[in-house]
């Protein structure tokens, strides 16, 4: 069936902030399928939160709405707009619950809009824990025996019927947020509790634990005319019982034999067929390794993280052939973009294994539980392809960048074989690790499969990789053994390391026996047909594809940012993708590394050629020497990418704009000191030291308190204020179980009003877009601050006194490009705190709000071109007449044992914005945006801080008095406010009499919390479990004053006018 | 031990022996299924010919005894990236490395088969030849090579007598050209009473038989050499029974109603070829292995309509036989390796049995 004519207009639907179980790949996707849209002459409506997306950018959407996703906004649009159509299944589980909500409200049949793709019955259908069984039942699909319960007592009554033990699964929620096994009936309770709490419906699956089966899952489409097919099938080599996002996941699958691959792959296309679903489908089955029996675990009616790993895994643009089949098109319809000839009606074949690995952030989160389950905590993930096994788990593991470049840990290999053999029943994210580990130990893998129910097969080929570190350990290879080495994905480093030789020599020795890599396509088909994609992944086999043809264009590598992981988030890919687009506009030819499946940058039709292939020296030189590129990008890639500058430098590659120097100088402390000196900018008084006494006289000789923090550091990683000796002496135990290259710097701490700025120079102009201001002071990491721009508070005189430091520590610094500063004004003196000569994380809300296109003038400034000539000016850009407010988003209720204060060490993972005529509407859009639900009159807060901020309580506690608010306090704070003429209730702490602080949370009527955290980590422990309650029961807990004012300046002004929606493309 | 693959033109691979160490020499295809290697070695249609597997890692789940799809492996030659040491699946028996050395057949590991497939894609199916030995003569080989053909290969893998599989339903009586197993399981699940012949069982054997319906299986080789089978093919034709053939057996009928073949350049081998059912508006994913089709020109359209097409390149799946109760198919319906979306056909034939009798009663 040809295209519906009468679609002309559709509204998308975004997934918005990026949170655990919820990530770049919906900007992927949704980029991709507006594109494709766009493709076919609809006009595309765009609503999302994140200004961090690709999709939320004017040339990918028609109309762009980056506003809080809830039913009223979307009702504003669709009021405003007037789609024909809603696509829902593009914006993840947010954007499919909204969608659902607009239907149930009769809001889609008042406007008569369409839905797009797949019916509300369908969702339904998949999406509804009871639709969903009886579904399944009428076709025949075996489910876990489970029940849907909405209530403890009956989860109890039930799992007493099938024995424990039992996973919890709420209903509509992401990533499995706030499920578990429950093992008892004490944990059940638990479990279950938390699970009611957090579940929209308040509703949850009761199940029988097949943990242990084989997790196999199947991404498949369906098109209007009933035509299906699979697109990939993936084998998780973690058995069942650990989330799918957090699993290492093969394509395709390597343990199924025809029989059982065929009866999956089955189930799975009847599934879409008896859903109806028009589009794509992830099924994911429990596959009994002992037998044919299976069972359907879950099924998602939309694209997903597996649908876009699955689409890199492949080569098959899910998104974009989905968004055609919703307007009608049937797969035979579809071109396969890939190969030109074929259409998109055929089921993509793979010669190459694929593998992912997720990203935890328990680095960051050093106290977390490192324990996965059913709740997924990854932030990121990495995929690596190669012609074996062995290959892609190798190169995975160096896509990681956790300073791990091989199955080695030496913790484990501290650990004695007992412990070791203990070591394999816990299932965290080094199990990968302790399974080699084991293997080297002896342990055959038949044992270690009895006690992980790890499938053999994936065991034996870890072998194969630990066979080859002993042969190495004998000495430097020969020429088939470092060929096999390379062949099994082992860097040179890696292999250097085992034989007692030196990255250079093992490099040397591999160029004498002319062991190299080539490069494969990744072309959808097995190299049955021809393809043009040029998007490759190496192996050390005899052909290489990748053949360098003469294009008369100059050729520009483009680093990519790796993982998500938090502190260097989808905002790296956004600029690291227009930077491409920008390189190609001025007549470029591009390349990209990269080795992230979740984002845009990996689709293989945005630069001219894409190598899938880890972010390290060794590999990146590989791709040098293949291509030869006349300059590198290396600015927008995040930390990732800085760190390669110097390695690219010694490979002879310019580095287009700021050279690896200007990076250095930045990094080092001295150097930086000596700019800073010649410029004339002040800072806070600071110490360089390497060891903890010098770091206690340091902090004594600047006087308490200072900030603590490694120096090359994104994200604030290991950042700390001190406030005594006693805290010195912790930080630095921490920051020493790294190995620390880099020395540690101490700065005295000033408590100011802090300001960012992002900025590009030309070498002798800059322009600054916009200025913007943090609404918590300085000590709070800027990526988890609230920053408004316009800025409200700031002076001219100091707005140009910024300009005047931004520019002159360009200037110093060599930097050509992008430069981002933090200041402080503090008693009227603007401080510098950092500056770093790349591009931030707030380049594309700022390129968005304030319509400089930011990253194509850093890019044309990098390649020699002059602001001057650019036509926006240089200086401070003008400032808009409207405000954005950028609101962090965390995902602590993912991560049990995280403490959520915020401090100088970033936490959040993903962030909105509110745009809006005045601040506090702007302020209200944001906050509603990051799902913070602000107290309304009659609603209850419990305000409990440390002594030092009792004095500004006192008027947050006014104010909410005044809101109608009623309020309880701890002993301190309620003596100190009652005093002060505050109504207010005495509320026990936790672990006092009944009913205290922890009944009132867990009774649910609580609306917000204001907990100030005490200096010392050991002092608060009270405040500690305050927060961590707070979370788990989804009560909104402020653990900064500055916060709580913000939410009362949008509570009280901001609700005083109706919020209009705001297309950003028509400011 | 070391080993060399030879193709046809001049290029060699240099890999590792896997199974037999005897020199082989076939015409060298490549199949782009990522599972069902044993199904795939044991499809009598790949006799004479060496099977490049696309998918590089081979030999996981090991080998077992129901998944074989006749009596032996019938590929000459097995061509991996990689082997797995062993298989593991709860239904491995042996490994696959020692099921080739149990049925003598050779293969070479650790060549650079995305390379090679591309070789046969470019520039067609070629011979090839693997070796072990330390000395040799590459133009030698060359003209061995060269000389090889697929030839007698029907002969070679029917069965040599009448075999019974029953059921209460319907008698069928099937040909067996190189039939895979599964073809008799489908039927059977069925209820069908079978009764398998051998190739060149004349076709008064079974008009005489009192059958009430005829399946024409696969098979290996090329259609145009089999003449006298051919003629056989005709008289059933002539008859008034309903006959289903697939792949091998579906040329034969074209054939025997003045159709004609043609070999392909590289054939269509593997588990994911999109085909139109032109009857149902629909794409079905399809198991193929075939290095002949049907000429889309020389089809009489007073004799047959096409039924299915390749939406790939176009190419002629299926065709039924116009006033007659004859439907043929290139594809493998009976899958096995492959998806099994298009087991319906199985019951069509069912239904098309069904309402012959009726009408006949």
């Amino acid at each position: 069936m040809p295209k519906d004519a009468n679609i002309k207009k559709v509204l998308v639907i975004g997934s918005g902030p990026i949170i655990i179980g919820q990530a770049a790949e919906f900007d992927y996707a949704g980029t991709q399928a507006c594109r494709a849209l766009k493709e076919e002459g609809v006009e595309v409506v765009l609503v999302n939160s994140n200004p961090a997306t690709i999709m939320t950018d004017k040339d990918i959407a028609d109309h762009v709405y980056i506003e809080p996703l809830n039913v009223y906004t979307l009702q504003e649009v669709i009021e405003k707009e007037r789609p024909d159509a809603v696509l829902p299944t593009l914006g993840g589980q947010v954007g499919l619950n909204l969608a659902m909500n607009l239907y149930e409200d009769g809001t889609l049949d008042k406007y008569n809009v369409m839905l797009l793709g797949t019916s509300a019955e369908s969702i339904h259908k998949a999406e509804d824990r009871q639709g969903f069984k009886d579904t399944m039942e009428s076709i025949h699909q075996p489910c876990v025996t489970s029940e849907v319960v909405h209530d403890v007592e009956s989860a109890i009554e039930f799992t007493n019927s099938i024995g424990y033990p039992v996973i919890v699964r709420p209903a509509y929620t992401l990533g499995g947020t706030g499920g578990g096994i429950a093992y008892d009936e004490y944990m059940l309770r638990e479990i279950c509790d938390r699970g009611l709490n957090l579940s929209r419906v308040h509703e949850v699956l009761i199940e029988r634990c097949i943990a242990g089966w084989k997790e196999i899952e199947f991404e498949v489409m369906r098109d209007s005319a009933g035509n299906v097919i699979t697109i990939c099938g993936m084998e998780n080599l973690d058995p069942v019982g650990v989330h799918t996002g957090d699993s290492i996941v093969v394509a395709p699958t390597q343990t199924l034999a025809n029989k059982e691959y065929q009866m999956l792959r089955t189930a799975a296309l009847d599934i879409i067929s008896a859903l109806e679903i028009e589009g794509g489908c992830n099924c994911q089955f429990a596959l009994n390794p002992e037998s044919y029996e299976y069972a359907v675990i879950e099924v998602n009616p939309r694209v997903s993280r597996s649908s876009a790993l699955a689409s890199k895994a492949t080569g098959y643009p899910i998104a974009k052939v989905a968004a055609k089949i919703a307007l009608g098109y049937t797969l035979d319809e579809i071109p396969n973009a890939v190969t030109g000839k074929t259409t998109a009606c055929f089921e993509p074949t793979l010669d190459y294994c694929v593998l992912k690995i997720p990203r935890l952030p328990f680095d960051k989160f050093t106290t977390a539980s490192r324990k996965l389950g059913t709740q997924m905590k990854a932030t990121g993930e990495v995929m690596a392809i190669g012609n074996s096994f062995a290959s892609a788990l190798m190169k995975a593991v160096r896509s990681l960048e956790q300073n791990v470049y091989s199955l080695r840990m030496p913790k484990l290999a501290e650990m004695s074989t007992e412990r070791i053999r203990e070591q394999l029943s816990v299932v965290d994210d080094e199990r990968i690790f302790a399974c080699a580990e084991a293997l080297r130990r002896g342990i055959t893998p038949e044992e270690i499969n009895r006690i992980t129910k790890i499938d053999i097969w994936f065991l034996d080929q870890v072998d194969i990789i630990i066979q080859m570190e002993n042969e190495l350990k004998q000495g430097v290879p020969n020429s088939a053994r470092l060929r096999y080495a390379k062949e099994l994905g082992f860097g040179d480093s890696l292999i250097a390391e085992l034989c007692g030789s030196t990255r250079k020599e093992i490099r040397d020795l591999r160029k004498r026996y002319g062991i190299h890599p080539t490069y494969k396509m990744v072309d959808t088909c097995a190299a049955e047909f021809d393809a043009e994609t040029p998007y490759y992944y190496s192996t050390y086999d005899v052909e290489n594809e990748a053949i360098v043809d003469f294009t008369g264009k100059k050729k520009v590598l483009v680093l990519g940012s790796g993982p998500i992981r938090i502190g260097q988030g989808i905002e790296f890919d956004y600029c690291s993708v227009h930077s491409v687009w920008a390189l190609k506009r001025q007549g470029f030819e591009t390349i990209i590394i990269n080795n992230n499946p979740e984002t845009v940058s990996t689709d293989f039709d945005i630069a001219d050629k894409l190598y899938f292939e880890p972010l390290t020296a060794e590999d990146v030189e590989h791709v040098v020497e293949l291509e030869h590129p006349w300059g590198a990008v290396v600015q927008f890639g995040g930390q990732t990418a800085i760190k390669l500058a110097q390695a690219l430098a010694d490979m002879g590659v310019p580095i287009l704009g700021t050279s690896a120097d200007g990076v250095d100088a930045a990094e080092d402390r001295e150097r930086f000191d000596e700019i800073l000196r010649k410029c004339e900018i002040p800072r806070a008084a600071g110490r360089t030291v390497y060891t903890t006494e010098q770091a206690l006289a340091a902090a004594n000789e600047v006087g308490y308190p200072v900030l603590v923090r490694p120096s090359y550091v994104l994200g604030g990683q290991g950042m700390e204020i001190a406030y005594r000796d006693e805290n010195i002496v912790d930080f630095m135990k921490i920051i020493n179980m790294t190995v620390q290259e880099h020395p540690i710097l101490i700065d005295k701490y000033l408590m100011g009003r802090e300001v960012e700025v992002d900025g590009v120079f030309d070498g002798e102009d800059i322009l600054i877009p916009g200025i913007m201001e943090h609404v918590e002071r300085a000590g709070i990491h800027s990526g988890d601050s609230i920053a408004v721009y316009p800025p409200l508070h700031i002076d001219d005189k100091h707005k140009q006194t910024i300009l005047r430091h931004t520019k002159n520590l360009a200037k110093h610094l060599g930097v050509i490009g992008l430069i981002n500063v933090q200041f402080i004004i503090y008693n009227d003196t603007v401080y510098i705190i950092e500056a770093n000569p790349r591009s931030s994380r707030t380049i594309p809300y700022i390129s968005k709000v304030t319509n400089v296109p930011i990253i194509d003038l850093a890019t044309k400034v990098m390649l020699g071109q002059k602001l001057k000539d650019l036509g926006y000016g240089t200086g401070i850009y003008p400032e808009a007449d409207y405000f954005a407010v950028k609101m962090p988003v965390f995902s602590f209720e993912k991560l049990t044992d995280v403490d959520i204060n915020l401090g100088p060490e970033m936490k959040s993972t993903g962030e909105c914005l509110g745009v809006a005529e005045t601040f506090p509407q702007a302020l209200l859009k944001a906050f509603k945006g990051a799902n913070m639900k602000v107290p309304k009159k009659g609603g209850r807060v419990i305000i409990t801080v440390k002594d030092e901020d009792k004095g500004e309580a006192l008027s947050v506690a006014r104010e909410l008095e005044d809101l109608g608010i009623e309020l309880y306090a701890t002993r301190g704070t309620y003596e100190f406010l009652t005093k002060a003429g505050v109504t207010v209730k005495m509320v026990n702490k936790m672990g006092q009499a009944h009913p205290n602080m922890q009944d009132m949370i867990q009774s649910g009527t609580i609306d917000m919390i204001l907990n100030t955290p005490r200096r010392s980590k050991r002092e608060d422990g009270d405040g500690w479990k305050i927060r961590r309650m707070a979370v788990e029961h989804s009560v909104l807990c402020l653990t900064s004053i500055d916060t709580a004012h913000a939410i009362l300046t949008a509570r009280e002004r901001g609700r005083s006018e109706k919020l209009v929606p705001v297309d950003i493309t028509a400011i | 031990m070391k080993a060399i693959l030879i193709l046809e033109n001049g290029q060699t691979f240099v890999g590792e022996s896997i199974g037999s160490t005897r020199d082989c020499v076939c015409e060298m295809v490549f199949n782009t299924s990522m599972v069902g290697y044993q199904e795939i070695l044991t499809d009598p249609s790949y006799a004479g010919q060496g099977v490049v597997m696309t998918y590089p890692l081979i030999g996981n789940y090991g080998v077992n005894h129901e998944d074989s799809e006749s009596r032996r492996p019938w590929a000459e030659a097995l061509i991996v990236r990689h082997l797995a040491p062993r298989g593991s699946n709860f239904r491995c028996e042996d490994t696959l490395e020692h099921y080739l050395v149990e049925h003598d057949i050779t293969g070479i590991q650790n060549v650079d088969t995305r390379a090679i497939t591309r070789i046969l894609r470019k520039q067609g199916v070629m011979n090839g030849m693997i070796t072990c030995a330390e000395h040799f003569h590459v133009g030698e080989c060359l003209e061995k090579i060269r000389r090889y053909r697929v030839s007698g290969t029907v002969e070679r893998v029917t069965i040599p007598e009448v075999e019974h599989y029953p059921g209460p339903g319907y008698k069928l009586a099937m040909y067996d050209y190189g039939q895979k197993t599964n073809m008799i399981k489908r039927l059977n699940d069925r209820g069908l009473d079978i009764t398998l012949y051998p190739a060149h069982t004349p076709a008064q054997v079974i008009l005489d038989g009192g059958f009430d319906a005829v399946m024409l299986s696969n098979g290996p080789g090329d259609p145009a050499d089999c003449g006298d089978i051919i003629a056989e093919v005709k008289k059933l034709y002539d008859s008034d029974l309903p006959i289903f053939a697939i792949c091998l057996g579906h040329q034969l009928m074209a054939l025997a109603t003045g159709a004609q073949t043609r070999k392909m350049h590289f054939g269509h081998r593997g588990a994911n070829h999109p085909v139109r059912d032109l009857a149902k508006g629909r794409c079905f994913i399809t198991s193929q292995n075939h290095g002949y089709v049907v000429m889309r020109e020389s089809i009489d359209p007073n004799v047959a309509e096409i039924s299915h097409v390749n939406v790939n390149d176009g190419s002629i799946e299926g065709l039924r036989y116009k006033n007659k109760n004859i439907f043929t198919v290139q594809f493998h319906p009976e899958a096995s390796p492959g998806p099994v979306d298009t087991d319906y056909l199985f019951d069509e034939f069912l239904d098309m049995i069904e309402r012959h009798k009726k009408g006949a009663c």
